[in-house]
């Protein structure tokens, strides 16, 4: 098989704020401009596939693939209700949903399409696509983000999402939706007054930007434990945008990359990255954990060993 | 005005499998039965309930995750679709639900004058999640009491599951206070599971019962440790061991449903009643309720 046409990959936040008060506070504004910059990218381009990886869509049961034509409903989200309503009634490529779903079971792993009116699609996802893609001109794809993977599964359904690019021939832009620290302030904030939550927060997200701006997407892949460990809120087992947005653009560091803003989303750290593939490479990082190619599920180590 | 006062406190899980498998005409999936032990536990408490003269049913879920402070829903009426994110072939929920927006109110003022951060939920677009329908739906099918539903802020993810109980019983402290001063008789519902690993894959058929048990044997112990401090009626232990409860079990008790709720009916030092225990799907599910009065209080399993 050939290698897919992955034209460029995005990288975003997911909180709301951009969509629904850009005006709040400068820092929303430069998101907003940042997404319109991808907007408009994504417009000159030749794409004909958005190809959605959603931190804020999490799934228990295997991998979900948004399967509805068109998802239509009116959103809100559990914190930021208060900041307004998000109609959404998006174009999806619902034969690509399904050969990603092939793909994916093809390397082991537990996959389904989900097409139901009135299924709740994240804000993230609805965040990046009414931004990225407002009129529906390219149709679209949104997997989910399983609660209990880590990297090896990660990874495979990374490949998995290349594999079904390649086989169907697609142009695709790629966009993971998440933040880099991901801890808010717990209480009600002035958006004026909006700033990352601490400095070590701060620091972690500029290093990461710095390998997002020379290109090395792979190094990034590579220190997602790490990050996780330094920058996450404990919520889900591992820091997994990396790892997936790596597998599927082809696992290097070959890319143009280009941070168009970065800012405090209510203390979270929510930046616009764009990842042009290009020739040439660096990195400095020693790659020591197995580039997996198939998922064989958990070992059973409980039941194995035991006298 | 006579004072308020808590009439039931429940533990009413919300595997959406369960309302799925009694098919109630609000849900769109069928099922051919399956989790019997857990529904029929349900209906046995559903029917405790009907006896029990109280006003509104006020719930915490976990389901409607909150990180900047804690949430109250805080309009009349919500009429939508609630369709689970995760088994949307199971739960695809018509509902059309009243709120006592006094209640949520006085809770929410209670709260914040004890120094909680505290938010009324007033956008009309906003839709119920599935653990608040799916408990409600168990214990009243008819729907015909208002509610109020409270979402679970997430401390346990920002600091530690120690921090999570102080918290949830600060909050549930505030709550009856505020119940007291509403001169209303309130059930009190905490909506989770107790050990909450899943299985990440489904079987063909879900309602197929061959395939289900917890998802290991840790997982079981540690439930049948809780059940038994219940059955004892040390709830005040149970609060004391449940951070670490909630760590190796992984538990949904980390949102902090539980805590909250014994909180604010003051640790209870009689036996809960037991309704039933099954997994689902991997989890550890039970169904309890503690009764304040002494003369209506049964032993059930």
């Amino acid at each position: 098989m050939s290698d897919p046409e992955i034209l460029f990959g995005i990288y975003c936040p997911p909180h709301p704020q951009p969509l629904l008060s850009p005006e709040a506070s400068e820092g929303y504004g430069k998101l907003r401009d940042a997404f319109e910059t991808c907007r408009k990218r994504i417009e000159e381009s030749e794409a004909d596939l958005i190809l959605v990886y959603s931190t804020t869509w999490p799934s228990i049961i295997g991998h979900q693939i948004q399967g509805h034509p068109e998802p239509e409903w009116v959103h809100v989200d559990d914190d930021f209700h208060y900041l307004g309503s998000m109609p959404y009634k998006f174009k999806m490529d619902t034969e690509f949903a399904e050969k990603f779903r092939e793909s994916a079971e093809s390397r082991g792993l537990q996959s389904r399409t989900v097409a139901y009116d009135g299924f709740p699609i994240d804000t993230g996802s609805i965040v990046a696509l009414k931004l990225l893609n407002p009129d529906n001109r390219i149709p679209a794809c949104i997997v989910s983000s399983n609660m209990y993977a880590n990297r090896a599964e990660t990874i495979v359904l990374g490949k998995s999402a290349r594999d079904a690019i390649a086989a169907q021939g697609k142009k695709a832009v790629v966009v993971v939706v998440s933040s880099l620290s991901n801890r808010m302030f717990t209480e009600h904030i002035d958006p004026a007054e909006d700033r990352i939550h601490s400095a070590k927060d701060d620091e972690w997200n500029k290093k990461i930007l710095e390998f997002f701006g020379d290109g090395r997407l792979e190094d990034l892949s590579q220190l997602s434990r790490e990050i996780h460990g330094q920058i996450r809120v404990q919520k889900v087992v591992a820091y997994k945008p990396a790892w997936w947005m790596s597998a599927t653009m082809g696992q290097n560091n070959n890319y143009r990359g280009e941070v168009l803003a970065y800012e405090a989303l209510h203390g979270s750290g929510g930046a616009v990255v764009v990842l042009t593939p290009s020739k040439g490479s660096v990195g400095d990082k020693e790659f020591d954990e197995d580039d997996v190619e198939h998922y064989h599920g958990d070992r059973g180590v409980l039941n194995t060993g035991a006298l | 005005m006579a004072k308020g006062e808590i009439v039931l406190g429940c533990l009413a899980p919300h595997p959406p499998h369960v309302v799925y498998a009694e098919n109630p005409e609000q849900n769109e999936a069928f099922a051919e039965g399956g989790w019997e032990t857990l529904r029929w536990g349900y209906n046995r408490l559903a029917r405790k309930l009907k006896s029990i003269d109280y006003d509104a049913m006020v719930i915490f879920t976990p389901h409607w995750q909150t990180y900047i402070g804690t949430h109250f829903l805080g309009l009349p009426k919500f009429k939508s679709k609630s369709v689970d994110p995760v088994f949307p072939n199971l739960f695809r929920f018509n509902y059309d639900i009243s709120v006592d927006v006094e209640l949520a109110e006085k809770m929410c003022e209670v709260a914040g004058e004890s120094g909680i951060v505290t938010k009324m939920m007033r956008n009309p677009d906003f839709r119920i999640d599935y653990g608040t329908i799916t408990s409600c739906h168990m214990l009243n099918p008819e729907w015909d009491k208002p509610l109020v539903t409270i979402s679970s802020n997430r401390n346990a993810h920002y600091y530690s599951p120690e921090v999570m109980n102080e918290q949830a019983s600060a909050l549930g402290i505030a709550c009856a206070k505020a119940i007291e001063e509403s001169g209303k008789k309130v059930v009190l519902i905490s909506s989770h599971s107790l050990s909450h690993r899943h299985f990440v894959t489904e079987s063909p058929l879900p309602e197929d019962m061959s395939r289900e048990h917890i998802y290991n044997h840790s997982q079981y112990v540690w439930d049948m440790k809780l059940v038994d401090l219940m059955r004892g009626g040390k709830m005040k232990e149970v609060i004391d061991i449940m951070p670490e409860f909630t760590e190796q079990t992984i538990a949904e008790t980390e949102a902090g449903g539980l805590t909250w709720m014994m909180a604010a009916m003051g640790y209870p030092e009689y036996p809960a009643e037991i309704y039933g225990y099954q997994s689902v799907i991997g989890t550890g599910n039970l169904i309890a309720a503690w009764d304040p009065i002494e003369a209506t209080r049964e032993i059930v399993l």
